[in-house]
């Protein structure tokens, strides 16, 4: 049971360095995670215009940057991949909405472990700074993707930015792995220890459950990344070969023998795989809160969307060799996998299911929160059935490491969880800064993203089928991708349009934090804790009271009710489920 | 099916304070605790002993996927690029088993001297409410330094395995010398680093009994650190045990 | 709003299933006995998930306008699901799920559990930093011994994948920088790998498997048709990635003796 004793028996902090830089408080941890989020995906989606721009001009010489070469084009893919994976959709969905509101929204005044979480977040500051500097040294940023295959991430010698560029990008990755790991020990005990009176597992917001398996997962996942990137730096900078078999570059034989490439793809595929669902789970979580408040009706299925979490969280650990259907497994192997792949869409499916079940029959309100997350759904519904052709491993075939891969990912993990940060923002943003933002320009910025997130990746399925390869910086030198470069085109100018769009919200979230109409503590009259207590929350969340629970956390439209929607702390006389 | 309409329009939001709200003084401890105003020193405890053991699962997963990759290497045929065939090429490593021996007894004492710090803190804190009743004396606190033993055995357990490490690469066996090798060198390198860590949380314990902090506050801190100890020693036994049958 | 979001939903619909239908992009001709069991699993696919789409995104867009506030009009249903409605979902969506792989499977054994049948054409695929080597085992049907330190990329074909030239097996071994196979014949390719990991991808052989360092994979194929096809490279291996390519000629048996004749004199 929270008490706030318990957690921390200290008054509110004083002086800048306390407040805001060095800050216990989970709501500025929150915040500094979302702030550095936000500067990554700007750093990552400048790297993606980069890499639309010379797939269409390779031979084109742009101001500053000069001429992208081969080499160049692949760092820039190699970064934009790791830092989109990892400084945004692992930082912002967990470590930025999941700190600000997991506390609060089971009724406690601050995660368990205030001083683990500052360093969980200053960890992945040092670590996003490790990383930024790869692109500063000699060689450059590393080109080997941000899945790191070995032999080609494990041999300095094997392409430029290969040599201290790769060194650096394993360390920043390694340390990342530690501050996830401090958060997610920080989430589970949170979530499991610091319920408030009433709050039970099966009364707590999906938005919670979300967090909490996504934490349960990067807990188990983390360690395995992290003991893969030591192995890569030991075979890089101490001669073992654990990855490098014997291998001749350049006519030159290298001092390694016996280590299996595949080694590494195991490793990292065993990561990587949950790291994809961390990567979407919280999104999963803001779109069934905004459906269910937005829609003015009960989540459609509590206890199945709950149990579906746990089941993609579970399920997610045995379907890792869908990644290397291609790779030299066994394909006997591939076969179970591939099984375990088509299981796992079954508890999407039914997400979605209930999502559409929330809207029907519901009275739906339009806010700028809502049409993010019903782009959510729209979103999730298209990539993730690319997911059951990829399962397949006669289907496979064909579609490895071709652009249909890459719209599959990106529709969900490019697109879908960044809607769900987006309508995050939009929807907690009164909570957190006690302003809205502006309805009109987070309309246009939903209209001009969805279609033009659209035009760039759904046409990458008709690229992949037709054969055209990833990580190729250019289609020139095969003929039979010629015929292609005019979609590429379109997606490049779409893409334009799109990255230019994310500036109005920027520019709308700046200005709403100074200008905007004040808010009141309940806007979207939604249910859940957070919406209970001051805008924006005193220190201690729930001003010197520890709430009390009485109703589950979707009580809209309660029959014989005295308003449409029945808040969590309400007396238990109010009539509900 | 019953169905509500609302009248309520969302131009005049009504501010979402709930009446279920208890108001108990902020440092109440909420019913489980003393009542007295001061922290709950026993949920405190229980949470950090949480904390730790889902800590210790993320260490687990690193031993787990080492264990996975030594397994499998071991067993792994490899090609021989001259002849295109598979051959096993895994040599046994010559382990100073002595040496290694003599650092589990040494981690084995340590753990017993965790411990004893561990319940001698314990029964310090037990007691701390007694002090504070007038007339009552419990005669003078300076318990035998079971804490800074078991700091001093942590690290000659380090310095030993240091020189198992030299008499590895005395008797040939250097990193980079065979898969074998490699893996020993990196299982027990892991295994010291997160001990070396354990090592710097006890000397903060140390420190932190000199610094008068309320003793159920330290007793938190030492009773966490010696059960990451333990579980570092039975760590250890599971390193040399693979290393040691499965070589 | 809700209308607009309906009329947008419902055009990317429009839109997407649209150029998938009318195939504007689309696999390539496949030229190979495999192409028929893939392209059907992959139509097969393609139906099913299509329904799925269209119907998921037409409810989607369908309710969000269906059950917009309209002020007093509007009564919602207040509900907490449906167990049954739940249960059959559910269990109609691992039917359908599991089913297709089932379905696929077989095909997929087909290609890849049996190893190359007797009297196949053996070729050895090389990839390396950045470019594809083919060797022929000759009349012998052995290839000959290659070895790593002899490997010279800057010598020609048979220097740079190391072949051993003082064994006997090696000397009616052939290498060549292009793939020439017979028509209508099982191929029996082995794959290595040099340097880092490579993929020999054919498209229109419907083909891909991953060449990697320290290991030999044998996999097999049947080309169906004369003509010439791009290889590609399916696996990021640095920098000339992108133009590491090759060229399948697949001609007929007297033409591929013919020019397996010729590369042999000229040795």
């Amino acid at each position: 049971m929270a008490t706030s004793a318990t957690v921390h028996s200290h008054a509110a902090p004083q002086g800048f360095i306390r407040k805001y830089i060095f800050s216990l408080d989970h709501k500025v941890i929150g915040l500094q995670y979302y702030f550095l989020a936000l500067v990554a995906v700007f750093v990552g989606m400048f790297l993606s215009v980069l890499m639309r721009f010379h797939m269409i001009w390779p031979t084109a010489v742009l101001p500053i940057i000069g001429e992208i070469k081969p080499e160049t084009y692949l760092s820039l893919l190699t970064m934009h991949g790791t830092i989109m994976v990892f400084f945004v959709l692992t930082t912002a969905p967990q470590g930025g909405f999941g700190n600000y509101f997991l506390p609060i929204q089971i009724g406690a005044p601050d995660m368990a472990f205030p001083v683990l979480n500052m360093l969980s977040f200053w960890t992945t500051f040092v670590a996003f700074v490790v990383i930024l500097a790869a692109f500063f040294v000699t060689g450059g940023a590393p080109l080997h993707g941000w899945t790191g295959y070995a032999p080609l991430s494990a041999l300095t010698n094997s392409g430029p930015g290969e040599q201290l560029g790769a060194d650096l990008w394993i360390t920043s990755i390694a340390i990342f792995c530690i501050a996830s790991l401090m958060g997610a020990l920080n989430f589970i005990t949170t979530t499991l220890d610091l319920r408030a009176k009433g709050m039970t597992m099966m009364r707590m917001p999906l938005t919670v459950w979300a967090w909490f398996v996504t934490a349960i997962l990067g807990l188990l996942a983390f360690g395995v990344l992290l003991s893969a990137g030591i192995l890569l730096l030991l075979d890089r900078n101490l001669g073992t070969s654990f990855y490098i078999p014997l291998v001749v570059v350049n006519g030159q034989v290298m001092g390694h023998k016996g280590g299996s490439p595949l080694l590494w793809q195991h490793l990292f595929w065993f990561f990587g795989h949950p790291e994809v669902y961390i990567a979407i789970l919280p999104g999963m979580g803001v779109a069934s809160q905004l459906l269910s408040t937005f829609s003015r009706k009960p989540i459609f299925g509590y206890k199945a969307m709950v149990y579906a979490i746990m089941a993609i969280g579970f399920l997610g650990f045995m379907v890792w060799g869908h990644h290397m259907f291609m790779s030299g497994m066994s394909p006997y192997t591939a076969f179970a996998f591939s099984l375990m792949t088509m299981a796992i869409g079954v508890p999407s499916a039914i997400k979605t299911f209930n999502w559409l079940g929330t809207i029907h029959g519901g009275r739906v309100r339009f806010q700028t929160p809502m049409l993010f997350a019903i782009g959510f759904v729209s979103l999730f519904v298209s990539g993730g059935l690319s997911g059951p052709f990829l399962a397949q491993p006669v289907l496979d075939i064909p579609l490895h490491d071709t652009a249909f891969v890459v719209g599959h990912f990106h529709l969900i993990m490019g697109v879908a969880a960044i809607f769900g940060m987006f309508a995050g923002t939009y929807y907690w943003f009164p909570k957190m800064f006690g302003r809205m933002m502006n309805e009109t320009w987070g309309r246009v910025h939903f209209v001009i993203t969805l279609i033009g997130t659209y035009c760039i990746f759904m046409p990458m399925h008709y690229l992949g089928m037709a054969g055209q390869p990833r990580r190729y910086s250019q289609f020139t030198e095969l003929t039979y991708l010629h015929h292609l470069i005019p979609l590429n085109e379109f997606m490049t100018y779409a893409a334009f349009i799109t990255v230019a769009a994310q500036f109005i919200f920027v520019a709308n979230l700046f200005w709403s934090m100074f200008k905007g109409p004040k808010a009141s503590d309940n806007p979207w009259e939604a249910t859940t804790l957070e919406w209970t207590t001051a805008t924006p929350p005193p220190h201690d969340n729930f001003g010197g009271h520890t709430p009390v629970v009485n109703h589950g956390p979707y009580e809209y439209s309660v029959p014989g009710a005295p308003r449409d929607y029945v808040m969590q702390t309400d007396p238990p006389t109010v009539a509900s489920h | 099916m019953v169905t509500f309409s609302s009248p309520v329009s969302i131009d005049v939001p009504k501010t979402g304070q709930g009446g279920g709200g208890t108001r108990p003084p902020a440092y109440c401890g909420g019913g489980d605790g003393p009542g007295d105003g001061s922290p709950d020193y026993g949920q405190r405890l229980r949470r950090v002993r949480l904390g730790l053991a889902i800590g210790l699962t993320s260490v687990t997963m690193i031993f787990v996927s080492l264990t996975s990759a030594y397994v499998v290497r071991r067993g792994l045929p490899t090609l021989d690029e001259r002849t295109n065939k598979y051959v096993r090429d895994w040599i046994p490593v010559d382990l100073p088993t002595t040496l290694l021996l003599v650092n589990t007894a040494l981690l084995l004492v340590s753990s017993i001297t965790a411990e004893l710090a561990r319940r001698q803190i314990a029964r310090q804190a037990a007691l701390a409410p007694l002090r504070s009743i007038p007339g009552v004396s419990l005669g003078e606190d300076n318990g035998f330094p079971w804490l800074s033993i078991t700091v001093v055995l942590g690290g000659g357990f380090l310095a030993g395995q240091w020189m198992a490490w030299r008499e590895l690469a005395d008797r040939g066996f250097y990193i980079a010398t065979s898969a074998s090798s490699s893996f020993v060198y990196l299982l027990t390198a892991t295994h010291a680093v997160h001990l070396a860590g354990g090592i710097l949380v006890l000397l903060y314990a140390v420190a932190v009994s000199l610094l008068h902090k309320p003793v159920e506050e330290r007793r938190i801190v030492v009773d966490v650190t010696a059960w990451y100890w333990h579980f570092m020693f039975l760590l250890w036994l599971y390193i040399f045990g693979l290393v040691w049958f499965i070589r | 709003m809700g209308l607009a979001l309906l009329g947008i939903i419902w055009l990317i619909t429009l839109v997407s299933t649209y150029f998938f239908a009318a195939k504007t992009w689309w696999l390539p001709h496949g030229a190979s006995l495999a192409t028929a069991g893939i392209d059907h699993q992959f139509a097969v696919t393609y139906l099913l998930m299509g329904i799925v789409f269209v119907a998921a995104q037409g409810a989607l867009g369908l309710f969000v306008w269906q059950y917009r506030d309209r002020g007093t009009a509007s009564k919602v249903t207040y509900t907490h699901g449906n167990t049954t409605m739940e249960a059959v979902w559910t269990a109609l969506t691992a039917i359908l799920f599991i089913g297709l792989n089932l379905m696929g499977s077989p095909i997929w054994a087909a290609e890849r559990f049996a190893p190359a049948q007797a009297g196949s054409v053996p070729v050895e695929v090389t990839g390396m930093q950045f470019a594809w080597y083919f060797r022929y085992p000759g009349a012998d049907g052995k290839y000959g011994r290659t070895d790593p330190k002899l490997m010279d990329p800057s010598a020609g074909n048979e220097a740079a994948i190391g072949l051993d030239t003082s064994d006997p097996a090696s000397k009616d071994d052939v290498v060549t920088g292009t793939m020439y196979v017979p028509v209508n014949r099982e191929i029996d390719l082995t794959e290595r790998a040099v340097d880092v990991i490579h993929s020999f991808f054919v498209p229109q052989m419907r083909f891909k498997q991953d060449a990697v360092p320290g290991l030999i994979i044998h996999m097999h194929f049947t080309p169906t048709e004369i003509g010439e096809y791009e290889i590609a490279c399916a696996e990021l291996c640095g920098l000339g990635h992108y133009k590491m390519h090759g060229m399948l000629h697949v001609v007929s048996q007297e033409d591929f003796d013919k020019w397996l004749a010729t590369r042999e004199a000229e040795k």
